[in-house]
């Protein structure tokens, strides 16, 4: 399966498992979305619970969060990332509030799907990465998978969770882990034993971290496409990195990050988003904070740069193996 | 400029920027509000097609004539004894604004709304609909709660943030929420309420239920993105909502204008959805009782959503922080046509021989004195002002189901920081 695909799987079992689980968004119904990630759902469970909306997502999402405040538990797509700022009332003031105002009287248990990232030539508008945003909120979590087992039981995690999630899915690696650069070729999920996912239901609990690749010389904290850009650029140069994919930002999982740099002494944190107030500052102050004494070089961040996404330039901006390669040699320096 | 020298011929632009017609000091005349009889107004079957009434949206749907009687086809023809129900909840209403209005100003709370003058809109539509139904309400419908038999005491702790406060002091007073009572938490970001009521009813009606939402906002929230998302939905879905825009002519110190009053009416904005659109006499129960009863049955037989403008007017300041003699004739009130609400379901009910002046005398002493019990009852729990209520580390409860350990270890840092400020009024269990 590829990512599309384990995403799929994930909604078909939960809407399988629990009759209050609904799909809705922008062409999901009876087309199955632009990416195909509900691709048969509404053929399967119905048009009530799997339906097309409006172009509204601020309509979109206060209508799912009083579905969930009804009962149900909708999973609603947001196309493109880049178009969640509409909602952005709605899921910082109302959804991630509700609980919390209410005194637990209302909740907004609702996942929050939205495609996110570059690498497919979708410029301005269909390549950013506003992670940050929601990690900055209080009372929603956030949730980006880097493989397809992983996204379909992150999913499965999510779609269970009370609390309202913001899913986002790296966009470039729907399909295969490619590294995320054009300096290295592509991969499809099939040939990757990372690729392998079960039909069935699974999940992964929300905030543990996976240490994808063991390591002593360093610490790569990253998440979504960067784990695969990070991995190639590592294997590539032969560095024995310690990566570790978050997976979930909100909640952290702070254990494993800590143990990791404790152990190796240096820290690089990569991620595509804008650099200035982007998660990866969170990440290095949280290390600074924690693992001070233990550092042998300061932090290095790799990141996207602070311009919006220039489509004829989106490689450029991307990081890459070269941008992560430079920043390795520096942390590696001393 | 460039533009004039290459256009001389061309009258300049100017921009409209809308005014009241009165300000502080002008005489007020409202001559120009046009006020249709009562009872003239057509009702359409409720299985109508919404095309076939658009006039609905442009007039005034009234019961209650000049001299009391209820007339026309919108007459409700309620019983007596939900009548006087109803005048009863009017009166408590505005007896219990008046006491938590004077609490605010003897520093006994931060803050207070009064709906003076629009208290028909919350209570006439409660009556109207089942127990059971949803209300998504912005902050001046404390009349549904009252009108549930909500608790009085149990709102006033919450208005103290007191010990007895069922939220915790985790919000502002008077945004009460009651899951119980089919009163959806009460957010400050307006119209953000509204789709929120369409998706509730749009799950209601995908589960096969029965029960249907209602939400209110104001006038000036419809100029809210909230506001045209969710007609949407609910005009695409056919949801069972009934949405209500409560124009009492002020947002703040805005007039209605500035949410588009001088172009078109609120429930105006129906006809462009396709939706069932009404504009009422806000400050008449009966039309108030009919039009929801109305809409609640269209909404009950899967015919869709209502708009219903309430045509009122907001007879105070919008809060205990506002000064409307700053930007308003002090004459406005007095001299709005539609008359109070109180006044005229009393008039109506001695017209019809079931009330009198004696018994509206006792009974306005009476719901003083349930009030003046109820606030002595809850300052007994404390009011906001003399200290915590709540255990500190309260504080980190319901951020999330489950405490995270950014969360936990932030509630012991606030503790230790409790513990060596060495502050009387130090953690409270």
């Amino acid at each position: 399966m590829n990512m599309i695909q384990a995403i799929n799987s994930a909604m078909a079992v939960m809407m399988e498992r629990d009759p209050n689980v609904i799909v809705m968004g922008e062409d999901v119904g009876y087309f199955g979305g632009v990416f195909r990630a509900t691709a048969g759902l509404q053929e399967k469970f119905g048009k009530t619970r799997v339906f097309d909306t409006p172009i509204t997502e601020c309509g979109i999402i206060g209508v799912a969060i009083g579905m969930g405040a009804y009962g149900l538990r909708p999973v609603p797509e947001i196309q493109f990332a880049d178009y969640i700022y509409p909602a952005l009332d709605q899921l910082v003031s109302e959804a991630a509030r509700l609980r919390y105002r209410s005194a637990g009287q209302f909740t907004a248990p609702l996942t929050v799907r939205s495609p996110f990232g570059g690498g497919i030539f979708g410029g301005q508008t269909h390549s950013q990465s506003p992670e940050g945003i929601f990690t900055h909120v209080s009372g929603v979590k956030t949730v980006i998978p880097s493989t397809p087992y992983d996204a379909k039981g992150l999913l499965i995690a999510s779609i269970e969770d009370n609390d309202p999630v913001i899913f986002f899915e790296p966009k470039r690696i729907y399909n295969g882990p490619f590294n995320g650069h054009w300096d290295r070729p592509a991969e499809n999920w099939s040939k990757h034993p990372a690729g392998a996912v079960p039909e069935g239901y699974y999940r992964i609990e929300l905030g543990k971290a996976a240490i994808v690749r063991p390591g002593n010389a360093l610490t790569i904290l990253a998440y979504g496409t960067m784990v695969h850009v990070a991995k190639a650029t590592v294997e590539d140069m032969a560095i024995d990195a310690e990566i570790i994919d978050l997976r979930t930002l909100v909640p952290l999982d702070i254990e494993t990050i800590e143990e990791s740099v404790k152990k190796t002494g240096r820290c690089m944190v990569v991620h595509e988003a804008t650099r200035t107030g982007g998660f990866g500052a969170e990440l290095s102050a949280l290390v600074q904070e924690r693992c001070f004494y233990h550092l042998e070089a300061p932090i290095e961040r790799v990141t996207g740069f602070d311009t919006p996404y220039p489509h004829s330039l989106e490689w450029a901006y991307f990081p890459g193996p070269v941008r992560i390669g430079q920043a390795l040699k520096k942390l590696l320096k001393d | 400029m460039t533009a004039d020298a290459l256009r001389p011929n061309l009258p300049p632009l100017s921009l409209h920027v809308p005014e009241p017609r009165f300000r502080p000091g002008d005489a007020v005349d409202f001559a120009s509000v046009e006020v249709p009889p009562a009872g003239a107004q057509p009702r359409p079957d409720t299985a109508a097609d919404p095309a076939s009434f658009h006039d609905l949206a442009y007039t005034l749907v009234r019961v209650l004539d000049d001299e009391g009687r209820a007339v026309g086809p919108w007459d409700p023809r309620l019983d007596p004894d939900t009548l006087r129900a109803m005048l009863r909840d009017m009166a408590l209403v505005r007896a219990f604004d008046e006491r938590m209005f004077r609490a605010q100003r003897q520093g006994k709370t931060s803050f207070y709304m009064k709906c003076t003058g629009e208290e028909a809109v919350a209570i006439a539509a409660t009556h109207a609909l089942s127990r059971d139904d949803m209300c998504f309400p912005s902050y001046r419908q404390q009349g549904i709660l009252i009108a549930r038999d909500y608790s009085l005491v149990q709102m006033m702790n919450q208005i103290y943030s007191n010990s007895g406060d069922n939220l915790q002091g985790k919000q502002l007073p008077i945004m009460y929420s009651s899951k119980e009572d089919g009163f959806f938490s009460i957010s400050g970001n307006l119209a953000t309420q509204y789709p929120q009521a369409v998706g509730w009813a749009m799950a209601s009606a995908a589960k096969g239920d029965t029960r249907i939402a209602a939400v209110w906002c104001g006038e000036g929230s419809t100029a809210e993105g909230d506001f045209h998302s969710a007609m949407t939905f609910a005009t695409v879905y056919k949801a069972p909502v009934i949405l209500n825009v409560v124009n009492n002519q002020w947002a703040i110190s805005s007039f209605s204008g500035f949410a588009g009053a001088e172009a078109t009416t609120f429930a105006a904005r129906a006809i462009g959805y396709g939706m069932a659109g009404l504009r009422i006499d806000g400050n008449d129960a009966l039309a108030v009782y009919a039009a929801t009863q109305w809409a609640a049955e269209r909404a009950r037989t899967n015919q869709g959503p209502t708009l219903i403008e309430h045509f009122t007017y907001r007879a105070e300041g919008h809060s205990t922080s506002d000064d409307p003699g700053q930007y308003r004739s002090a004459g406005e009130p007095g001299a709005w046509p539609l008359g109070d609400p109180i006044a005229r379901l009393k008039a109506h009910l001695i017209a019809i021989g079931e009330w009198d002046e004696e018994r509206h005398a006792a009974q306005d002493r009476e719901v003083a004195e349930r009030v003046k019990a109820a606030q002595k009852e809850a300052e007994k729990n404390g009011i906001l002002g003399h200290g915590l209520h709540q255990p500190l580390d309260t504080l980190f409860d319901g951020v999330f189901e489950e405490m995270p350990w950014h969360l936990r270890e932030q509630r012991q840092q606030m503790l230790d920081e409790e513990e060596a400020s060495g502050r009387p009024w130090a953690r409270k269990s």
